[in-house]
């Protein structure tokens, strides 16, 4: 019995030792580093003797430490503790922790639509002055009405990305003389050259993404509504003031299936709902065609040893206006903060998140950009966010979040994909913006 | 974290750990120590209770609740009958049933006959183990894995590219054009099936395979003596023979089959005319926001499969009574 027990007992222990030594792998037990950072920077800010700032989003992993480095020479000087968790469940939740009294101090989020919603339900706190006076000064009208709901401000974006990109190799152009299109007519016309040459198609084109297939051409309409009808329509659209069959609706679609439902642009049209969208730009690179719409993140789905730049491998141009004379109006992505406490430590916190200081300090970390206008657009991490940072603070561009990420999700998340997959099918423009509409639910 | 956080953590681990124990040990000590005139229902109640709350909480009231909200809309106000109207009549919904109907049919028939002449042929053959051993294999393996190794095999790319899809492989080698199968319809529905049969055939042949070896050798020997041939004596000593065993299997995956989800998810996400009603009432549920009309959908899934259980767990018994 004796020698039995003694085995046991040195298996618990020898069981517990491995666990604990494998678990001591997963605490960082050094201290964050004592910056040498320059506090006058942050002077402004006032002091806070250790007290604490939780803030929530959907950033996750190497993004999630970026984002925690960025601020980390801001927290060591004024001495507020941020704790930030990061969860993709973040928006499914935080209506829950909202209302369960348990929120964090400051909320990021991706959705305008989620984040009016939380708003108009009371949760929010009006965004301190600093935040304003920093959103007046360094975003457009555009960006500040997204943190504002009824009248009342409640938070500063944070960061931003570009939609609707035209992908090209830079060495195509050059070589056969193309010149980067100024208008949607241009872009066609070049199209029809490039088909005419003949031995490749214009454009590729591909959008299975599982129970997603079909969003990457819910961009392409959205940019087309955008350019061709206007914001007006645009946010008429998607706020469903006008129904999703209006007839300016419908000609968005036609002037997109004018490409992608024509096998001179093509090749075969419904091919692309078989191949991931991931792949879609690839043969460009092997010269099976020339251009691929799809958004700025596509930057890191050309795989190794691809140049992006303007004189490397491939690039991209922002899908044109359709007048030559017209203001650019972008199609894209972004966060918002959202405050839960109004405490001080929050709130300067607050006000450091929407200054020019902590967007040239995130954006140098590289992978994103802001719209900022306090940014540099110099210390992007590639030639393409550099473009896209200039497109941003461009005072004449316009700016409107995907219009699909805006309509409830039984539409933006269900039937504009699966409308698509008809349309591309061979289903009418009519036919698939009326059965959209009949699934927009009523209020 | 720190080290400091990591070892608060796995103490309130403990702590929480210990005191459910301690509840527990009090609760089995009050029971035992009931008075002995109801220490009986005491017990019972005790031993009893946890399951049933649980059975309630994780299905009665569910079950409840799902079948109040099919007969309400998205406001939840009762609306009758409208939710099932609509699953009747919309020609896109009415599609799901009818892919349902046929998956219904040709799984549990086509992996059960396959099954079966498999387990037959193999019956006492050298190296029946490995053979065996092949076709359960799949049964291993989950319908999502499945769904992504056959999207594969189905996989298109355009005519000027390479394939990587072995299905249009072949047809290249024999000089045709890719074709996109997964597109297709109604192929694609099939091509689905074929899945659901490859999982499926495993399980019936390993049920039936058992089942062949426990019919006495005294009625082959007999049925031999006789002068029958291979097919007489298949059906008229193995196929009475191994009757219950038949029944089991083809309701199981019947049931299987009427809940099928996760391959259709997987493979088109029910694009392309290939939903089925599982599937269907995911999407309306939590894509579309229609919680009635899901719920109308799952009430349909539940009636249908229903009688089979029924007649699957009565089968069960009678077999019970007859050892």
């Amino acid at each position: 019995m004796l020698p039995r027990l003694n085995r046991r007992v040195i298996i618990t222990v020898a069981a517990a030792t491995a666990i604990g030594l494998t678990l001591s792998g997963c605490v960082g037990d050094a201290e964050p580093e004592l910056s040498d950072a320059d506090c006058d920077t942050y002077a402004d800010y006032g002091t806070f003797d250790g007290e604490e700032v939780t803030i929530s989003g959907t950033i996750v992993e190497v993004e999630a430490d970026r984002l925690v480095e960025s601020w980390s020479d801001f927290a060591s000087c004024t001495g507020i503790e941020i704790d930030y968790q990061g969860t993709q469940e973040f928006e499914a939740n935080i209506r829950q922790l909202a209302e369960g009294g348990n929120p964090p101090d400051l909320g990021i989020f991706p959705q305008p639509g989620l984040y009016a919603d939380l708003a108009s339900s009371g949760f929010f706190v009006p965004a301190p002055e600093a935040v304003e006076a920093n959103v007046d000064q360094f975003w457009s009208e555009d960006w500040k009405a997204y943190g504002t709901v009824g009248d009342t401000f409640y938070g500063a974006p944070l960061m931003a990305s570009i939609k609707g990109y035209v992908w090209y190799s830079p060495a195509e152009f050059e070589e056969k003389g193309y010149e980067i299109p100024t208008t949607l007519d241009e872009l066609n016309e070049l199209a029809d050259t490039i088909a005419a040459e003949g031995d490749h198609n214009p454009w590729c084109a591909s959008y299975a993404s599982d129970a997603a297939t079909g969003w990457p051409v819910t961009d392409w309409i959205e940019d087309y509504v955008l350019r061709e009808q206007g914001t007006e329509v645009y946010d008429q659209w998607y706020k469903h003031e006008i129904p999703f069959n209006d007839p300016r609706i419908v000609e968005a679609f036609d002037s997109v299936g004018d490409i992608l439902k024509n096998e001179d642009m093509v090749g075969d049209v419904t091919a692309g709902l078989s191949i991931p969208f991931g792949e879609g730009g690839l043969p460009i690179l092997d010269g099976q065609c020339s251009l691929h719409h799809q958004a700025s993140f596509y930057e890191g789905f050309w795989g190794d040893g691809v140049e992006v730049a303007p004189d490397g491998d491939v690039f991209a141009f922002i899908l044109p206006a359709a007048e030559a004379d017209a203001p650019l109006a972008v199609t894209g992505g972004g966060e918002i903060v959202g405050a839960f406490s109004d405490s001080e430590a929050v709130q300067a916190f607050q006000a450091f998140l929407s200054s020019d200081t902590w967007a040239n300090n995130r954006v140098e970390l590289g992978g994103v950009i802001s719209a900022n206008s306090g940014l540099d657009a110099s210390l992007a991490s590639s030639a393409l966010l550099e473009q896209s940072i200039e497109i941003l603070q461009d005072e004449n561009t316009t700016y409107r979040f995907d219009a699909s990420d805006l309509m409830p999700g039984a539409v933006g998340g269900n039937s504009f994909f699966k409308g698509i997959v008809d349309w591309i099918g061979g289903e009418s423009s009519q036919s698939v913006a009326d059965k959209i509409e009949a699934s927009w639910p009523a209020p | 974290m720190r080290t400091a956080d990591l070892i608060e953590k796995i103490v309130q681990v403990g702590l929480g750990l210990a005191v459910f124990a301690a509840v527990i040990g009090l609760i089995l000590f009050l029971a035992d120590k009931a008075p002995k005139k109801a220490k009986d229902v005491v017990q019972l109640v005790v031993f009893l209770a946890p399951a049933i709350i649980l059975l309630a909480i994780g299905l009665i009231y569910p079950a409840i609740r799902t079948s109040i909200l099919a007969f309400s809309n998205k406001a939840g106000d009762l609306i009758g009958l409208d939710n099932f109207a609509w699953i009747f009549t919309q020609p896109d919904a009415v599609r799901v049933v009818t892919n349902t109907i046929i998956w219904v049919i040709c799984v549990p028939l086509i992996s059960t006959a396959v099954g079966l002449a498999y387990a037959v042929f193999i019956d006492k053959s050298r190296g029946e183990r490995i053979f065996k051993a092949l076709v359960f294999m799949p049964m291993a393996i989950s319908f999502v894995g499945a769904g992504i190794i056959w999207r594969f095999l189905y996989d298109y790319r355009g005519s000027d590219r390479e394939q990587i899809g072995l299905l249009n492989q072949i047809v290249i080698w024999f000089g045709g054009e890719p074709v996109k199968w997964l597109q297709t319809e109604p192929v694609n529905t099939f091509l689905l099936i074929i899945v659901m049969i490859w999982i499926q055939t495993g399980f019936a042949m390993v049920v039936l395979s058992a089942s062949i070896k426990g019919i006495p050798t005294e009625q082959v020997e007999a049925a031999q003596l006789d002068g029958t041939n291979g097919w007489q004596r298949f059906t008229n000593v193995t196929l009475p023979g191994i009757r219950s065993s038949l029944v089991v299997v083809i309701t199981t995956i019947s049931i299987a089959t009427l809940k099928v989800f996760d391959i259709v998810r997987t493979m088109t996400a029910g694009n392309f005319d290939t939903s089925v009603i599982a599937n269907e009432m995911y999407t309306q549920a939590f894509r579309a926001n229609e919680p009635g009309r899901g719920a109308a959908l799952a009430l349909v899934l539940f009636i249908l499969v229903l009688p089979i259980v029924i007649y699957n767990v009565r089968i069960l018994r009678k077999q019970k009574e007859i050892r």
